[in-house]
């Protein structure tokens, strides 16, 4: 394989460009090397078909694995964040990194949001793109989640959130640090409108994005084996000088340790999300009007705020 | 024995050398009077150029500055009848944070504030001011003690950031600074936070979420350090202060950027020169912040809160 990869491709990209190159065939799984054969990954929603290991989808991906496949799902345009509001850079301009990553992904930063239904049940999804400078947090992420938010109290609909996420984007400096109290306003805005907040962790998800709404979830869950934590290992290990135990950070970690309400693999995320939105959601409307018959009185209802 | 940065260097000579002069001088000697005043008044221009045009990294060492007055000197000087409280009710009590009831001018208050400590003893007790999830657990039950109250809140924050460690992972840190955040957005109570030090990223903003935000002249506030910044997007520490300078984190600039709301002056030589000064001005500063917000009503106090944090970053002047 690798006397191909070497030879062969870098040909083939020559004479077709790249986009026009067709995706490999085969991926090698970085956990088991099993190689795998690329469209069973992919109808696996990019979960190891030998080992179970969660590769990284894109954004784009995931809002198609978790959306009903009919009738699908509308993304809704950002609002536009300050483009470089330090005028930051470090071996190069931020406008440039900025630039790259846009042509790279086709995205306009970290974050896709659409609304759509998940096994029936309207929802709006904010998915972060990790492939966008590793999913960093500035002014563009934290204005998408405050949207995603407006959209979800506008539609009556949960908000679920999947994050991936370095963390903060450093050259956006205080900027980017300021995404935390916005981003939890956000959930603020849901949360009073008396719709769930769903948080779904995914690999990776750490620094000021874990320390805000990532962690401020109604329900919290997260993927198998995703690393999730606030510092890096790296800085704990110098800080503390121990060897981290096994499986530190990791979802499942997180889980033993009252973090999270679950880790659901990716195959069965729709319809893990489509149950707790049925459970949470007792008032809910029908996303499309389908019948003319009054809506049910509620029995009883329980008081909104039970006094403490 | 005064503690003097690199670039305080040449004012330190010039005070060694009156400190010298006054020592050598013997009764009925020669006058040295004039010699005295003509170096403390050249220590004195030195010194006063020095701070006039610090740079951000030097900014940062300031900041840092093991004589600069920390958080509870702050508490002890300005707040009376003060009353500690401790713990989060759950694990442990983490003294990285600290507070308390107390009254400032008069009015019942809670102070919060993350303690770096001052000498050997005092500084592994507060853990150099990085807490642990249960500090920031503390800070939020005593946030909501405040709303609960109706008294106002007084933050005072200086810390490097939440303490990197395998413990305070597993016990949440993320969840806990998240929640800390959330509890200062929800107070019904007026907040008026100040960064006396380092306001070191998640850890700092758990307790600067406020109505008001100041910041001492001096003191730096960052998503992530100068050396961390250097360390991943120049792989190599040692360019911290480029890195200070590209993250904007003196008052000035934050200031210019919206970020913060006051910048509170600091004495000549910074406020570790003249600590009980700077935390007198911090006093009026706090003061003068406190007074509006406390004729308003709490919706108004709370609509105003989340607007003026979702405005930040979307109008930056040019
Ligand atoms: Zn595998």
């Amino acid at each position: 394989m690798s006397w191909l990869a070497e030879y062969v491709r870098p040909k083939i990209r020559t004479l077709l460009g790249r986009r026009e190159v067709p995706d490999n065939l085969w991926v090698q799984c970085p956990e088991c090397q099993q190689m795998l054969f690329s469209a069973d990954l992919e109808r696996n929603l990019k979960v190891c078909t030998a080992c179970g290991h969660h590769m990284r989808p894109t954004a784009v991906e995931r809002l198609a694995y978790t959306f009903d496949t009919d009738p699908g799902f509308a993304r809704i345009e950002l609002p536009r964040a300050p483009a470089d509001p330090l005028r930051f850079r470090d071996s190069k301009r931020y406008v440039d990194r900025l630039k790259e990553a846009r042509e790279k992904t086709g995205l306009d930063d970290a974050i896709l949001v659409a609304h759509g239904t998940i096994g029936g049940h309207r929802a709006v999804v904010a998915a972060q793109a990790f492939e966008f400078m590793g999913g960093s947090m500035g002014a563009a992420v934290g204005e998408a989640i405050v949207a995603a938010a407006r959209l979800a109290v506008l539609q009556q609909a949960p908000l679920i959130v999947f994050t991936a996420s370095g963390g903060a984007r450093m050259q956006e400096g205080a900027i980017s640090l300021m995404q935390m109290p916005r981003t939890t306003i956000a959930t603020r805005l849901v949360k009073d409108a008396g719709l769930p907040f769903i948080t779904v962790l995914t690999d990776p998800t750490t620094g000021g994005v874990t320390a805000s709404f990532a962690m401020l979830g109604d329900l919290q869950l997260a993927e198998p084996g995703a690393l999730i934590g606030f510092a890096g290992s790296r800085v704990i290990e110098q800080t503390v000088r121990e060897t981290l135990p096994d499986g530190f950070q990791r979802a499942e970690y997180l889980h033993e340790h009252g973090i999270l309400d679950m880790v659901v693999p990716r195959t069965e995320m729709r319809e893990t999300l489509a149950r707790l939105i049925g459970l949470l959601c007792i008032h809910e409307q029908a996303p499309e009007p389908m019948s003319e018959a009054p809506p049910e009185l509620p029995a009883a209802p329980l008081p909104e705020h039970a006094a403490a | 024995m005064r503690h003097f940065l690199d670039f305080e260097k040449p004012v330190a000579e010039l005070e060694r050398s009156i400190e010298e002069l006054r020592r050598t001088q013997e009764p009925g000697g020669i006058n040295i009077e004039d010699e005295v005043e003509r170096l403390t008044d050249k220590a004195d221009k030195q010194l006063r150029l020095t701070y006039a045009k610090l740079t951000p990294w030097q900014k940062t060492q300031v900041a840092r500055h093991p004589d600069r007055p920390h958080a509870l000197d702050y508490i002890h000087s300005l707040i009376t009848e003060f009353t500690p409280l401790a713990g989060d009710r759950a694990f442990a009590d983490d003294t990285a944070v600290v507070g308390g009831l107390g009254r400032f001018n008069g009015r019942s208050v809670v102070v919060l504030g993350t303690e770096r400590g001052s000498d050997t003893e005092t500084r592994v007790a507060h853990n150099f001011g990085m807490a642990r999830p249960e500090g920031y657990r503390k800070a939020r039950r005593l946030i909501e003690l405040a709303g609960r109250f109706g008294l106002p809140l007084l933050t005072f924050v200086d810390t490097a950031g939440a303490f990197p460690g395998i413990d305070a992972e597993a016990r949440g840190q993320a969840e806990a600074i998240a929640r800390s955040i959330e509890a200062c957005l929800v107070a019904p109570v007026p907040i008026v936070a100040t960064i006396i030090g380092e306001g070191g990223s998640g850890g700092a903003i758990a307790l600067a979420t406020g109505d008001r935000v100041l910041m001492l002249e001096h003191s730096v506030y960052s998503v992530i350090s100068p050396e961390g910044c250097a360390s991943i997007l120049w792989r190599d520490a040692a360019q911290a202060a480029v890195a200070a300078e590209a993250l904007r984190l003196t008052a000035v600039d934050l200031h210019a950027l919206r970020i913060i709301d006051t910048i509170v002056s600091e004495p000549i030589g910074g406020a570790h020169r003249m600590p009980a000064e700077a935390v007198a001005s911090v006093g009026v500063a706090v003061q003068a912040a406190l007074a509006p917000l406390l004729a308003l009503d709490a919706a108004t106090l709370l609509a105003r809160r989340r607007e003026k944090f979702l405005a930040m970053g979307r109008d930056i002047p040019a």
